[in-house]
């Protein structure tokens, strides 16, 4: 297990007090302009020498992100933009850092920005968040107040300006060229890419978009060393992660852990265990609903990292673990994912507008005992209709665990499905249509 | 894509009070000047907080015209995200989440206690006026399912009495402290905390 000494949020429960005396207590802000002073490329290639990879769900290498900003900046200013719109159900990380660790991330963005020559940052955070960005807030006045933030930031010659941007309820503005339109004040409508943001971005203009724990984490890379971070966890795996732990187990929780845990140990030594004990458990959706899930046997052995969970098919993600007991209904867990995709999509592409709204019905259907045998293929299909065909990884994140459930759970399906349609003898069945078509005011 | 429904009563006026107008002016400055549509959202928000938390077609006229976009345009925005309340809601709002990690945790039960207490549909004023309820996606606080939001505050850690408590408390025109309704710390286990067993401020 990680030593506490090796933990990089040390008050993520709050035992500690968020405000900025007790943030410097625990060495927030110590030697951040001697940091800077060693210059841009020293930031860059010790954050790449760390082997940081994103926090935010597809885990693109840091260091290389930061560096496809241009070098020198042109016509048009550079903007670093923080993603703290923290939606994928099952994840409430970034949520801790926000309340309880802010100075963490301010210094982040003061060390980002200057290494991708930014004097203005966004935090773009989810509307619902409303007490977290009041808290927020809260630490940049601070951080402002002590000329850690403006001209001359905390003495290192760089001038930077941060500047909060509530969301409104919409998930998909957690993707990043969605975020940005929303940015922008527009709806929240992914862009084609390329071009990519760090070339074309916020208002046309250069920009890099992290996850919030990405960012949070660099000062202590920077202050501890590249060598540090890279030796917890696996090669190319590398540090700490925030995991959260939810659904059927005794004492829900988040824990910073070591990259590369495992999450039998995960689940029993920090969530107090599966409810009914481990053999009663189902299934575990391991990095937020859009990774496909794990039967049992796989959760067995399974470590927690980027590269182990890829060759299980499925993926690290977020790190929202969502533990599934065998008292639960697989379907019906996998239908209400399937309706929070249906519910989310932006409506661009028609695969993903339509195709989740078949994924959900046909669940729905599999799960009430109304499905016939054929229609499990045809769902598979529908899976791969939308997959790859949409501009953005909506689509990949609302099939893919629809097709972890058809890998691992079919026997159950087929249990429950019929050679003849119980549809037809039932004509007023809710799911069949968009639910909304059936109140008479919208007709 | 949620279907947003308009209410058929409207106000025929909008304009911000002063102080809401010096917000707004506030909230253009973090753009670039030619950049003011930015603040849409932010202003939006005001509109709400101004307007009983629901925002009726004149403002949406006044926020383009205040920003200098099109109607279309603040329409658009309005319409896109879910929390923008284009018709009346109650004086508490209540959000119930009932995506899968709450669901595992008995987020049915409380909708349940919704429909017996607030209204039998979503979206619908209680029979005193001072409630509504509808169910949301993910609130981002799984570790502490099943949630609620009301109005700005989340109301963690429910089971189907202590959600029937809060709303009872509600109806009477109460708003009980928000947070875990078990008391817990945060996010930490409940049971005792796993690690930072020595959280001390290092010197
Ligand atoms: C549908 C969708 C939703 C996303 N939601 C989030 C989110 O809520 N928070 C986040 O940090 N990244 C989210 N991402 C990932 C972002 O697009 C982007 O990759 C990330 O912010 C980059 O930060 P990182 O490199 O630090 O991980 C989402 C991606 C997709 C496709
Ligand atoms: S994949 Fe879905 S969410 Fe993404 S742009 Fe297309 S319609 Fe929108
Ligand atoms: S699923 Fe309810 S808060 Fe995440």
């Amino acid at each position: 297990m990680l030593s506490d000494e090796n933990r990089i949020f040390k008050n993520l429960y709050n035992d500690l007090g968020w405000n900025i005396d007790s943030a410097l207590n625990r060495g927030d802000w110590t030697k951040t302009n001697e940091l800077i002073l060693k210059g841009k490329d020293w930031i860059i290639n010790e954050i790449k020498n760390s082997e940081l990879r994103g926090r935010g769900g597809a885990g693109f290498p840091t260091g290389l992100k930061l560096s496809f900003a241009p070098k020198t900046v042109g016509s048009r200013p550079h903007y670093l933009v923080i993603n703290a719109d923290e939606s994928e159900p099952g994840t409430c990380k970034d949520r801790d850092i926000l309340r309880f660790e802010p100075q963490k991330l301010i210094e982040g963005c003061l060390l980002a920005s200057y290494a991708i020559s930014a004097h203005t940052c966004y935090i773009y955070i989810r509307g619902e968040y409303f007490r977290e960005g009041q808290r927020l807030q809260e630490a940049i006045n601070q951080a402002y107040e002590k000329n850690f933030l403006g001209k001359n930031a905390c003495g290192s010659g760089w001038n930077l300006d941060i500047y909060l941007h509530y969301g409104a309820g919409a998930y998909i503005c957690g993707e990043e060229t969605a975020l940005l339109e929303s940015l922008e004040g527009k709806k929240g409508q992914p862009r084609l890419k390329p071009p990519f943001p760090a070339l074309v971005g916020l208002y046309g203009c250069p920009t890099i978009v992290n996850n919030v724990e990405t960012i949070a984490v660099i000062p202590t890379i920077l202050k501890r060393g590249a060598k540090w971070f890279a030796s917890l966890g696996k090669p190319k795996n590398t540090g700490t992660k925030i995991f959260c732990i939810s659904g059927d187990v005794n004492n829900p929780c988040n824990v910073e852990e070591e990259m590369g845990v495992s999450l039998k140990d995960l689940i029993e030594k920090h969530a107090g265990g599966v409810i009914g004990g481990w053999n009663n458990l189902q299934a575990v959706i391991p990095g937020g609903s859009s990774m496909p899930l794990l039967p049992k046997s796989v959760c067995d052995t399974i470590t927690m990292d980027f590269d182990s969970l890829i060759k299980v098919k499925s993926g690290l993600g977020t790190a929202g673990v969502i533990v599934i007991n065998k008292d639960q209904d697989i379907i019906k867990c996998m239908a209400r994912i399937a309706k929070f995709y249906k519910h989310e999509s932006c409506g661009q592409c028609t695969p993903c507008r339509e195709g989740c709204g078949w994924m959900w019905r046909m669940l729905e259907r599999m799960s009430n005992g109304e499905s016939t045998y054929k229609e499990i293929d045809l769902l598979y299909d529908v899976t791969k209709q939308i997959e790859g065909h949409t501009i953005c990884a909506f689509g990949e994140g609302a099939s893919w665990p629809v097709q972890g459930l058809l890998r691992h759970f079919k026997k159950e399906i087929i249990k429950r499905s019929h050679d003849e349609p119980l549809i037809e003898k039932k004509s007023n069945i809710p799911y069949l249509i968009d639910q909304h078509l059936l109140e008479k005011d919208n007709a | 894509m949620s279907i947003k429904k308009i209410s058929k009563i409207q106000p025929e006026n909008f304009e911000f009070t002063k102080n809401n107008f010096l917000e707004a002016e506030k909230e253009i400055k973090k753009y670039p000047q030619d950049r003011k549509s930015s603040a849409v959202l932010a202003l939006l928000y005001l509109v709400q907080k101004q307007n009983d938390n629901w925002i009726p077609l004149v403002a949406i006229k006044y926020v383009a015209s205040f920003l200098n976009i099109s109607y279309m345009q603040v329409y658009e925005v309005a319409t896109f995200y879910s929390m923008f309340n284009l018709s009346p809601v109650g004086k508490y709002f209540v959000q119930l989440c009932t995506t899968t990690p709450c669901m595992l945790r008995g987020s049915k039960a409380i909708i349940d206690i919704c429909k017996k207490n607030i209204s039998e549909n979503q979206n619908e004023l209680s029979k005193n006026k001072l409630c509504s309820w509808t169910e949301v996606e993910c609130l981002g606080a799984c570790v502490n399912a099943p949630v609620m939001q009301i109005n700005q505050d989340y109301y963690e850690d429910l089971d189907k009495d202590k959600a029937e408590k809060i709303i009872q408390d509600l109806l009477e025109d109460k708003l009980p402290n928000p947070g875990s309704a078990k008391n817990r710390k945060n996010t930490a286990p409940e049971k005792g905390k796993t690690s930072l067993l020595e959280a001390k401020n290092a010197q």
